[in-house]
């Protein structure tokens, strides 16, 4: 069940120095911003960063790059039009990159967030990123043996939270959302709106309530106003 | 279905026009879409296919972001910052569009549930090895996407890509030299110079435009199958 604070520093308050921190989001879509934002006020250095992309502009993912907040990048789509922030400090060798092909990323993180050990995947068999990882055939075919990412602490975007922290999403904002909520020790989630216990219809909740601990309301945004979008 | 019937077609020699334009490709590879089926289309070109898919024919888009039903991109008031496609760009919903999570979006592909993908390449082998995602060259940073699971997972991957480098070299290669996406996994091979279907038997060609088989035959290094021959 979830703690509603009333600031997005609040809510990220107490993350640690040299924390796994999966951070949710595909481009601009259900990417926490706020959230990012008061990562980078509250300073935890050495982070391992989980995400879709690296970065864009220089807001949100990009200026906690920007300011020597990350250790390691895990993600499968680091490059792009607007990932100068990356590019530049993979580039001087500041940053480390682990490129993960998509769908291995969304289900090493789901395979944590069920408690599975590891698991056998076709995809990735017979290029440069199948390199050291154990291969087995199952009934002819070649695998992968693909490992969970948990993490410490996951920042995610939902449209709205009850009071409990029960979670809707809104379109394709919802991508990585939903398994990375489930996947972390403190789940911490911006949302747009929280409304009364009782007031989600429980059929249409999509991440439950046992899976978050602390939700708070996003600041108000003008649509575009992220300056990239 | 389409591939199969193909195999048994003759190289139909299209020699007294140029090169397909870029449009044409696309309306050329709407062609091969089966109705009713589920399909993804990459980012960057093959995108355009869409805007040559019969309506009538009940194709439904899955991008890997979580969404099918997809419809064409956004204007003006239609623009949602939540509602993107694979490639970032605002796009619209289509009546009976659903919406769901990066892990469940991957299982689709991952399970064998898309029906179709069209892939931009660099290259492409002569017995379907795919290499799309990466330069290879010390500096440049790769990004994999989805690639290595659509690759993988969809039932047909088709390939939309020049035949020809800017400097004149062939795509359609005996061995990528460029870093694998997949091994054997491309079906049919769409350029502007012509269509190729990978059989048993070899690189069958389909159809040829603005060059003849024989020409064809002298600038590629791999044996080509024919209906001519």
């Amino acid at each position: 069940m979830a703690s509603i604070v009333a600031t997005a520093d609040e809510a990220v308050a107490g993350i640690a120095h040299g924390s796994t921190v999966l951070v949710g989001g595909f481009g601009l879509a259900g990417v926490p911003m706020d959230l990012i934002d008061a990562l980078v006020r509250q300073g935890a250095t050495g982070l391992t960063l989980v995400s879709n992309n690296a970065g864009n502009g220089t807001a949100g993912l990009a200026a906690l790059l920007d300011a020597g907040r990350v250790r390691k990048v895990v993600c499968s789509f680091p490059r792009q039009s607007d990932s100068q922030v990356f590019d530049r400090l993979y580039r001087a060798g500041k940053v480390e990159l682990e490129l993960v092909p998509q769908g291995n990323l969304a289900e090493r993180i789901r395979a944590a967030g069920a408690g599975i050990g590891a698991f056998y995947t076709p995809t990735g068999v017979g290029t440069p990123l199948a390199e050291g990882k154990e291969t087995r055939v199952i009934d002819g075919r070649a695998y992968l043996l693909e490992h969970p990412i948990k993490g410490d602490v996951a920042l995610i975007s939902a449209y709205k939270s009850d009071g409990l922290g029960n979670l809707v999403y809104r379109k394709t904002a919802r991508n990585f959302g939903p398994v990375m909520a489930t996947a972390a020790t403190t789940v911490i989630a911006q949302v747009t709106e929280i409304v009364p216990v009782g007031a989600l219809d429980p059929e249409t909740v999509i991440t439950p309530s046992i899976y978050v601990d602390r939700v708070v309301q996003a600041a108000a945004r003008e649509p575009g106003a992220c300056g990239v979008c | 279905m389409t591939a199969a019937a193909a195999c048994d077609a003759e190289t139909v020699e299209h020699a007294r026009r140029g090169p397909l334009s870029t449009d044409e490709l696309a309306a050329r590879i709407a062609l091969d879409i089966p109705p009713r089926s589920y399909v993804n289309l990459g980012i960057g070109q093959p995108t355009r296919i869409a805007d040559y898919l019969d309506p009538a024919a009940g194709i439904i888009l899955h991008t890997e972001n979580g969404m099918l039903g997809m419809g064409p991109a956004a204007h003006g008031d239609e623009i949602d910052d939540d509602l993107i496609n694979a490639g970032k760009v605002p796009v619209t919903e289509l009546p009976g569009a659903a919406y769901f999570h990066h892990a469940d979006s991957f299982a689709m592909i991952r399970g064998g549930h898309l029906d179709v993908c069209v892939l931009g390449a660099f290259q492409v082998s002569a017995r379907g090895d795919l290499a799309n995602w990466h330069t290879g060259r010390p500096g440049d940073i790769p990004a994999v996407g989805g690639a290595m699971d659509l690759a993988t997972g969809a039932g047909q991957v088709l390939v939309m890509m020049s035949l020809f480098t800017r400097s004149g070299e062939p795509k359609l290669v005996p061995d990528c030299t460029y870093p694998l996406t997949g091994v054997a996994c491309v079906s049919r091979v769409f350029t502007h110079h012509a269509v190729f279907t990978m059989t048993d038997n070899g690189v069958l060609v389909n159809e040829t435009f603005g060059i003849t088989l024989g020409e064809l035959r002298e600038r590629l290094d791999i044996p080509l199958v024919s209906g001519l021959t």
